[in-house]
């Protein structure tokens, strides 16, 4: 029952669209299913093979011919309401719509007839009567797929005269939150926010009231439209009725400089698109990357970039007499820190990596460390060592893969809230369940996860008796018939006493599934890190987790540490606190000298990702102020320790230094005649 | 080694000489190929005719034939008419009539700063933001100016005002920078920025002639009788 309910019926039944999975080359675990005979069909006299099924849209697109269109789009379900993608197709009695209209055997579609570019016009021409003139004042101006397509396939003149009678259509504006602005008379009611929302969010939020003229897109009733991507939204309107909201007559496209980029906020590793101008970073935008984020991006990820000019650390700081931090130049602040750090024993000297450490300043702290003698560097969040600890790479790694999920046909979540904790990878699972018949089954609180799943409980003992095959579960039995299950285990859970334990025996209960596997490929075992910097730290050889070693620390040097595990109870009165980082948060709070770092959007950087993967970030802007990229901030404290030494000091050094000079009987009468010389009076 | 090239060099002067079909027709003298060469002896430093012996006397020997000018006719009637004109001033006399005429006209010349030449109604002078009859400004911050300006003088920051619609919090142009084409009041959707009828705006200070939106608005309330007769004047050519 619960199965049939998943999609309506009538998309149940609809055409599966084949590019609304991941593209094979992300799907290593797609099922090989025997492919059935291609059909030939003809796009514009050029012929091409494609699986029956297909659209005449998607054949278009494989030789090369761009239909226009405003309501299709490859992730989501096909609505075929915008009408702009008609085509000719011979022997048809009217034009049809490429993006519904399967392809026939020996279908000949003629995408730049008379006909073709007939409809299109009138298509456009019907859109535009109740489209406002506006565009000077929109926000999608110079990115607006209407703007565009009106351009290439608009008639150049107006026959609409209407406006002095009873004008164009007007719509009341929605209010939908904080993040979304809603201009509803621009809408051209293309649905695709609609399905977004109830295909990938899993939020039912949005719908159409009202018919013909009348309709009207919108939540029903006054509400927010609250989901964690509700951001994409604004990407996927063709036109400017959803825009974002603190971008709001911000800037022009064509004003701005976009730079490839990484996001850091989850431990996804989003890829991500920031866009500045003049040296300031105005909005985030994802970037297509079929094996991570697809084209989706976390509201957090998209919206959070506004923090970067706040609260910001722009030029060194060090307490003074009185305990109050004041603005030093760098030479004192980086002084008084090496001082501190030559000066500290080596077992004293504790260094702690925060939330989003790049790899490069946490190899370079971790060398400043280790030449002091100290082998104390570690992470905020903690990981049980127990057993094998972080030694094995796949202990602390998503090892299943982002894409791979999608793959899964049980998905067992232990201890997490995926929805929040990677929102991207929730949406993995819920194209799964949706599309593939996936199960999900719960272990931990009773979440909203926007799919339904089978709660087993919030206990950590059934773990235990999973892991033991004592439970009775539905879910055993469902796990051990699954041919491709995955176990997902929240890293959060292994910071309490019984996380060792838990992880002994999510690892044991993966290790039970995986060896029943008959795709010895697929992994099993996954655990969803809750930071960008944690995996790249644990490569690097940090210790998880600051331990005991805070009580009798002297100097502590926190790298970006702002989630609270250091505070100055937990250290001894005397104790140094470096701080480095981009923000004046609860790191900088304590600390005794601060040194302003750089934030993601500012360096170039390289950052490991839930699932292992290593990407780099590049700089969009330069950093505020007297702030410093982070790895130069830690590399000019390494002490120059010893005095500099040449090796050829006098003459007798210089005529022997290698093989050939040594083996030359010349060369060895020349030093001895300087020894010679040299006992000689003279 | 130099004599050597200078032989090689007067070899291949004669030979094109030589090949060359005459039309030239020298005042006085024959053309070298209509004689013999002189039959010096061999000596390879020497030129192989004197200097300016193919020298044309007036513009007409040359080894063209001008199609447009023709040579002055010196047919009886012609050379006496001529003669006549150098010996009676005529041309002198024309020229102090001209002279005579003008002092009877009135000047070209005005009184510049207490007179002023008329100008077209598509003069481009000094900028202006324009307002609506009701006081309310007219730019919407929409940034074509900004983007169709070829000299990248205009910026603009848009803000969303307290009642929700798009103004300028910033329209900065800088005459020192700007070319006067015109491009800013052709994008203008609202005809908010133009280019009025003042080109009375000289400074002493480069900063001075950087306007701000506060001057440009103030130019437009000053203005604003003289642009709105300018562009009825020229609405049909819009």
């Amino acid at each position: 029952m619960q199965r049939m309910l998943r999609q309506p019926l009538t998309r149940a039944l609809a055409l599966s669209s084949p590019s609304r999975a991941a593209p094979l080359a992300a799907r290593r675990y797609a099922e090989v299913v025997p492919q059935p005979d291609k059909v030939e069909v003809f796009i514009d006299d050029k012929p091409v093979y494609v699986p029956p099924g297909t659209t005449v849209l998607q054949a278009a697109a494989q030789v090369g011919v761009e239909i226009p269109r405003f309501c299709y789009h490859e992730r989501l379900a096909v609505a075929g309401n915008c009408r702009m993608c008609l085509v000719e197709v011979e022997k048809s009695p009217k034009p049809v719509a490429a993006c519904a209209m399967p392809v026939m055997k020996g279908m000949r579609v003629k995408t730049n007839s008379d006909l073709t570019r007939k409809a299109r016009e009138g298509v456009m021409e019907f859109l535009l009567v109740n489209h406002p003139l506006d565009c000077p004042i929109c926000d999608q101006g110079g990115e607006c797929d209407l703007q565009d397509q009106s351009m290439a396939f608009g008639s150049d003149k107006s026959r609409f005269t209407d406006i002095h009678f009873s004008g164009k259509r007007a719509v009341e504006d929605k209010d939908v939150g904080p993040l979304i602005k809603t201009i509803m008379t621009r809408c051209i009611h293309c649905t695709r926010c609609i399905r977004f929302a109830s295909e990938v969010a899993g939020v039912d939020d949005l719908g159409t009231t009202g018919r013909g003229t009348d309709m009207q897109v919108g939540t029903y009733v006054e509400k927010m439209f609250l989901s964690e991507l509700s951001g994409n939204i604004i990407d996927l309107c063709p036109v400017g009725a959803l825009t974002s909201k603190p971008y709001s007559f911000v800037a022009r496209p064509w004003e701005t400089r976009r730079i490839d980029s990484v996001d850091v906020l989850d431990p996804l590793g989003s890829n991500i698109v920031v866009t500045t101008r003049t040296n300031e970073v105005l909005r985030i935008l994802p970037r297509t990357n079929e094996e991570i984020n697809e084209e989706w991006l976390s509201d957090k990820s998209r919206f959070a970039c506004d923090g970067l000019k706040r609260q910001r650390l722009v030029t060194p700081l060090m307490t003074d007499s009185r305990g109050n931090l004041t603005p030093v130049e760098w030479e004192d602040a980086i002084v008084a820190a090496a001082r501190a750090l030559r000066d500290c024993p080596p077992d004293k000297l504790l260094a702690v990596a925060g939330d989003m450490a790049d790899a490069e300043s946490l190899v370079a702290l971790k060398d400043l460390v280790n030449r002091l003698g100290s082998e104390l560097v570690c992470t905020e969040q903690y990981f049980p060592l127990e057993g094998s600890g972080i030694d094995l790479r796949s202990t602390y790694l998503l090892n299943t893969g982002i894409a791979n999920v999608e793959e899964a046909d049980f998905v067992l979540l232990i201890g997490t809230n995926v929805r929040f904790e990677a929102p991207l990878l929730n949406t993995r699972i819920r194209k799964a369940f949706m599309h593939k018949e996936t199960d999900v089954a719960l272990i931990g609180p009773q979440v909203d996860l926007t799919y339904d799943y089978m709660h087993v409980g919030d206990s950590a003992s059934i773990v235990k008796d999973l892991a033991s095959g004592t439970s009775s579960h539905e879910v055993v039995r469902k796990l051990e018939q699954a041919k491709r299950p995955v176990v997902i285990l929240g890293a959060d859970q292994l910071k309490t006493s019984e996380g060792a334990a838990l992880l002994a025996y999510t690892q044991e209960l993966a290790l039970r599934l995986q060896d029943k596997l008959q795709d010895k490929e697929w992994k099993v075992l996954n655990v969803l890190q809750r930071t960008a910097s944690q995996v790249a730290a644990l490569d690097i050889g940090y210790k998880p987790g600051v331990g005991a070693h805070l009580s009798n620390a002297k100097v502590v040097y926190l790298l970006g540490a702002d989630s609270g595990v250091v505070t100055r109870d937990s250290l001894p009165k005397d104790a140094v606190v470096i701080y480095q980082g981009h923000h004046g948060d609860v790191g900088a709070s304590i600390a005794d000298v601060v040194l302003p770092g750089a934030a993601y959007t500012e360096k170039r950087a390289t950052y490991v990702n839930a699932e292992g993967r290593a990407q780099q970030t590049l700089p969009a802007v330069t950093a505020p102020g007297k702030a410093r990229e982070d790895w130069k901030i830690i590399s000019v404290q390494k002490p120059m320790s010893g005095k500099l030494d040449v090796q050829l000091k006098s003459l007798e050094d210089y005529f022997m230094t290698d093989a050939i000079s040594r083996a030359s009987p010349t060369m060895a009468k020349c030093v001895q005649a300087v020894l010679k010389q040299k006992q000689a009076t003279y | 080694m130099i004599a050597a090239r200078n032989f090689i060099f007067n070899l291949v002067k004669f030979d094109r000489l030589k090949s060359t079909k005459c039309i030239r027709r020298y005042s006085q003298g024959k053309c070298p190929e209509e004689e013999t060469p002189p039959c010096v002896p061999f000596n390879p430093c020497a030129p192989a005719y004197p200097v300016n012996f193919c020298k044309p006397r007036t513009k007409y020997d040359v080894t063209f034939v001008y199609i447009n000018d023709v040579p002055p006719k010196s047919g009886g009637k012609d050379i006496v008419d001529r003669a006549s004109q150098i010996v009676f001033w005529t041309e002198l006399v024309r020229g102090f009539a001209v002279t005579l005429g003008h002092m009877f006209k009135e000047p070209a010349t005005i009184n510049y700063p207490f007179e002023k030449g008329p100008i077209s109604p598509r003069y481009r002078g000094e900028h202006a933001l324009r307002r609506y009859p009701t006081g309310e400004e007219r730019c919407i911050a929409c940034k074509l100016c900004e983007a169709v300006c070829p000299a990248q003088a205009i910026t603009i920051d848009a803000e969303e005002r307290d009642d929700g619609s798009r103004r300028a919090i910033r329209y900065d142009i800088d005459l020192t920078k700007c070319i006067f084409c015109g491009y800013c009041q052709e994008a203008c959707p609202v005809d908010a920025i133009v280019e009025g009828p003042n080109f009375e705006y000289s400074t002493e200070t480069h900063e001075e002639l950087i306007y701000n939106k506060e001057k440009l608005l103030g130019n437009g309330d000053r203005w604003e009788p003289e642009i709105a007769s300018s562009i009825r004047d020229t609405h049909l050519y819009r």
